[in-house]
């Protein structure tokens, strides 16, 4: 085994927890076999965890409304990612996520920056209501669009650690198998 | 806190396996071979996100198995020094308190990253941050058992747990009593001295 990058691209806990959703359902990965028993283990625990966050109930449309919005503030990609993940209602959690944000954000843009939080990111504790809580987890497409997402994020602070768009787009099956003559030889 | 690892890796697929589709056969072995594991220096691998690309597969003599290289991205969990996550206190000692998220247990906050003044509570086993309301009172404020804790990453210390050859230099004893072998293959260092880390319940007024 090789390590061709290591961090090849940062996720989002919503990307995460809907391909997990997805391996639990049997959408576009297998739903794990009884040989897989650290894969159904480690799906059914970080599923545990997300479900409990709020990104349960983001879906790709509201992030990219998000990320457009977000832009003005002139934030790190890192410093995003948390806001997303984490969902901050205080004043005190910016300032915890925003590295010196005493000197990069006045008093008035945090709590502009708060409120663009609670309008666009749905929070667990608002409940069901929320719309696109009862969100269908359609798959690919939804990966796919979470990742064009994440593409226009890394456009935004000059990619460290860049996704190629082709990789990214392509169908997670679709891959060429150069060898597939080999196998049916003899 | 989850990022895509790129990796490369000879695929063996066994004979019998040869009725499934070969990429369904590849993302199964994959899956089996990496999935809640921790890859050194890389983090814990949770599930292969996509295959990149599929190189010849070459046969063996003496096995009936085909051997292919596959470049594919997997989702591991390994949040960056920095960051800010949530967790919820498994258990303390006098060294620090130690945080579990569910799928991962080995995060731990040393004593001296705690809110300061913090004092430990032998008597049940927890820690607890003497905050000064005014100059004559303190309020105690426990870290409970499952209780939410929000915390930094300070550091990560991965630990290489492949097995070493067979102990030559004491071969008396065939009780393993090498603490080394009881290390988790990856830890968490964090802290929570700053203001809105620490538990949940202390800052949501």
């Amino acid at each position: 085994m090789e390590v061709i990058s290591e961090n090849s691209a940062l996720l989002t806990n919503y990307e995460v927890f809907s391909l997990l959703t997805d391996i639990q359902n049997g959408h576009g990965q297998r739903k794990p076999n009884k040989h897989q028993q650290n894969l159904a283990t480690i799906v059914y625990e970080t599923v545990k965890y997300l479900e409990n966050t709020s990104c349960k109930l983001q879906n790709p449309e509201l992030l990219k409304v998000f990320a457009e919005k977000v832009s003005r503030f002139n934030l790190t990609k890192a410093e995003k990612l948390q806001i997303l993940n984490q969902r901050p209602t205080t004043a005190v959690e910016i300032q915890l996520i925003v590295e010196e944000s005493e000197e990069r954000l006045t008093e008035e843009e945090i709590y502009e920056l708060l409120e663009l939080i609670s309008s666009c990111v749905p929070s667990i504790s608002d409940g069901e209501k929320v719309e696109g809580a009862s969100e269908d987890h359609e798959g690919k497409e939804e990966i796919q669009e979470g990742n064009e997402e994440e593409e226009e994020e890394e456009q935004m602070d000059e990619g460290e650690g860049e996704v190629h768009e082709e990789l990214i787009t392509e169908d997670r099956n679709d891959v060429q198998v150069g060898a597939e003559d080999n196998d049916d030889d003899d | 806190m989850f990022v895509l690892c790129e990796m490369k890796d000879t695929v063996r697929i066994p004979p019998w396996e040869f009725k499934e589709n070969t990429t369904d056969a590849i993302m199964d072995i994959l899956n089996k071979k990496f999935a809640n594991k921790v890859v050194y220096n890389v983090g814990l691998c949770i599930a292969l996100w996509d295959l990149v690309k599929l190189e010849d597969s070459f046969i063996f003599p003496g096995d009936g198995a085909t051997h292919t290289n596959v470049h594919f991205r997997y989702v591991v969990f390994r949040p960056f020094i920095d960051e800010i996550l949530v967790g919820k206190i498994k258990c303390s000692s006098k060294e620090g308190v130690y945080v579990s998220m569910g799928f991962f247990d080995d995060i731990f906050i040393p004593a001296d990253a705690l809110q300061h003044p913090a004092i430990f509570e032998s008597q049940d086993q927890i820690w607890a941050w003497e905050y000064e309301v005014d100059e004559d009172t303190k309020h105690k404020l426990f870290m409970d058992i499952d209780e939410e804790i929000r915390f930094r990453v300070v550091d990560e210390t991965f630990t290489d747990t492949t097995p070493s050859g067979p102990d030559t230099t004491n071969t008396e004893s065939d009780i393993p009593t090498d603490p080394e072998l009881k290390k988790p293959p990856y830890t968490i260092t964090a802290s929570i001295s700053d203001s809105g880390l620490g538990c949940m319940s202390w800052w949501n007024g």
